[in-house]
């Protein structure tokens, strides 16, 4: 009985349905109905929350321009003005705090046997050539960026604002092309030495003796030890994400768009802060930090009793070699004239 | 003090480039600067708007703030003017800007940037120059605030989609438009270049 009924009026909800929607079919389409011209318009407020920049067609060839509206450089601005600063003062201060404190706890780290007298051949002429060219790039590119961001702050108001912006001209084209030089000197230094970094395990038990931090004792180490190892891989880590990022800098939107471009500037401004910090304390174990240590970069001739605290492994192999070159003790032939 | 804003009515912009060709004509910008353009939003579709931009004069300019030699500062009538003089051409200004700005001229391989040109709301430069001078006008473009007159680009927008003019004025002008034809997509920009909307 239900049934029956259901299926009498089944025809009956089905033609009141489609005379439903035929109704409102008929009112979409009517003339005479009223115009809302601003019922399927475009909406600022809509456009921000779907994407975060507004973008549409331009009739000008500059095709960036058909961005319209993109309120993260409001939030770029924030980064570069107020997070960076902060982190670069905090880290690279932090670093140079760290590096005192250091030198006042642990003094310089003297060669505990005294100087033999006898120098030991480190780092080749060609070596040398490779670390200083990327170290002397470092240092312009270190200082002209810091320029960008802190010069302003430091130097805009001792040198006043005509002395500033030449030498900020002067710092934004050196920045530009000493970052080529840069580039080659990491290429040179990654080729030359990749091969003496490759971690090992004397490295874990370096580390596990506290490095070169100990003063009592000297781990053992090969060419280089674990530090200088981290040091490394760093500096080619670091160094290759400055590169990618500097390089869609150099070249402005020929690879990024807008949205790209700024995370370039992140990228390569956070990276180049914590590079500046891992760099100096690198010079200050060069320099200040250890006896002796400046000569392998120096001259490229170590003390053989330093190289024996700190690079025992290494000297047995140099030291090996050195007498398997030249078994009779003949000199090396004069080249043909 | 009147602090100078532009507004766009998008619900009239015909999307002409009049504004453009006027600015580009009365501060004789150099080829491949563009300092306003027109941008369609959903070309070609229902409920498409055109909108005319240029330097929308910000309040708490970020341009102004990210500038890494400070050349970029708001005037009393909150025109944000910058000194060529003074620029270094490093491009952290169209990161920042939300508008998309500041312009630059090409005068080298690659990237290389010249001294950034932008819309001066006809406000002549923030140099030294003398207000109305022809060096200014040559560096910088002209100087109709100097004469009373406002920006040509609003002056001569064909349909009075593009307003100049004293924020509080210009902004009344819009919201009675609003009230009287019904119906308003809003001042474009406002929100990110003034934080404020246009109560209706």
């Amino acid at each position: 009985m239900l049934a029956r009924i259901r299926h009498a009026l089944a025809p009956l909800v089905f033609l009141t349905m489609l005379s439903i929607v035929l109704q409102a079919d008929a009112q979409q389409t009517n003339p005479n109905a009223p115009v809302s011209p601003d019922a399927s318009a475009v909406n600022e407020q809509t456009l921000l929350q779907e994407e975060s920049r507004i973008l549409g067609r331009i009739d000008i060839p500059d095709k960036r321009a058909g961005v319209l509206i993109q309120p993260a450089g409001r939030e770029w601005d924030h980064f570069h003005e107020v997070t960076l600063r902060w982190l670069g003062a905090i880290v690279i201060l932090g670093m140079i705090a760290l590096l005192a404190l250091a030198y006042v706890v642990l003094g310089k780290i003297r060669i505990s046997a005294g100087r033999s007298g006898r120098k030991v051949l480190r780092f080749s002429g060609f070596e040398r050539f490779s670390h200083w060219l990327t170290a002397v790039s470092f240092v312009v590119l270190g200082l002209t960026g810091l320029n960008i961001t802190f010069g302003k702050l430091l130097l805009l108001p001792i040198v006043g604002p005509e002395t500033f912006s030449a030498f900020s001209q002067i710092s934004k084209y050196a920045h530009n092309f000493v970052s080529f030089s840069f580039v080659a000197g990491l290429v040179l230094i990654v080729a030359l030495w990749v091969g003496d970094n490759i971690p090992k395990q004397v490295d874990i038990d370096w580390l596990k003796q506290g490095g070169g931090f100990i003063k009592s004792k000297h781990a053992p180490a090969g060419r280089f030890n674990a530090g200088e190892k981290m040091v490394f891989w760093f500096a080619l880590g670091a160094g290759a994400a400055v590169i990618v990022s500097g390089l869609l800098l150099l070249f402005p939107f020929y690879f990024a768009n807008i949205a790209g471009m700024q995370i370039a500037q992140v990228v390569h401004a956070i990276v180049a802060v914590l590079f500046i910090a891992v760099i100096l304390a690198h010079i200050y174990i060069g320099t200040v930090g250890m006896e002796g240590a400046f000569e392998a970069m120096g001259t490229g001739e170590v003390d053989l009793h330093w190289a024996e605290e700190h690079h025992d492994l290494w000297l047995a192999e140099a030291l090996a070699k050195e007498r398997s070159a030249k078994p009779s003790g003949q000199p090396t032939p004069a080249p043909a004239k | 003090m009147a602090r100078m804003k532009f507004l766009c009515d998008a619900d009239r912009c015909i999307n002409c480039n009049a504004c453009v060709t006027a600015c580009k004509n009365e501060n004789e910008v150099p080829w491949g600067i563009n300092r306003r353009r027109v941008v369609t939003i959903n070309d070609g579709k229902p409920g498409e708007r055109s909108v005319s931009m240029a330097c929308m004069h910000c309040t708490d300019a970020p341009c102004a703030a990210v500038c890494p030699v400070s050349c970029i500062f708001p005037t009393e009538e909150g025109v944000v003017l910058h000194s060529k003089d003074l620029c270094i051409g490093c491009g952290y200004c169209f990161y920042a800007c939300p508008f998309g700005a500041p312009q630059y001229p090409r005068i080298g391989n690659f990237g290389s940037r010249g001294k950034m040109d932008k819309c001066t709301y006809c406000a002549g430069g923030g140099g030294n120059e003398e207000t109305g001078s022809a060096e200014e006008y040559k560096k910088y473009g002209a100087n109709r605030l100097a004469q009373g007159k406002l920006p040509l680009c609003a002056e001569m927008c064909s349909t009075k989609s593009l307003l100049a003019g004293d924020g509080d004025i210009i902004a009344e002008i819009y919201k009675e438009r609003v009230l009287k034809r019904g119906y308003g997509s809003g001042a474009w920009g406002w929100m990110t270049a003034y934080h404020e909307k246009i109560p209706v």
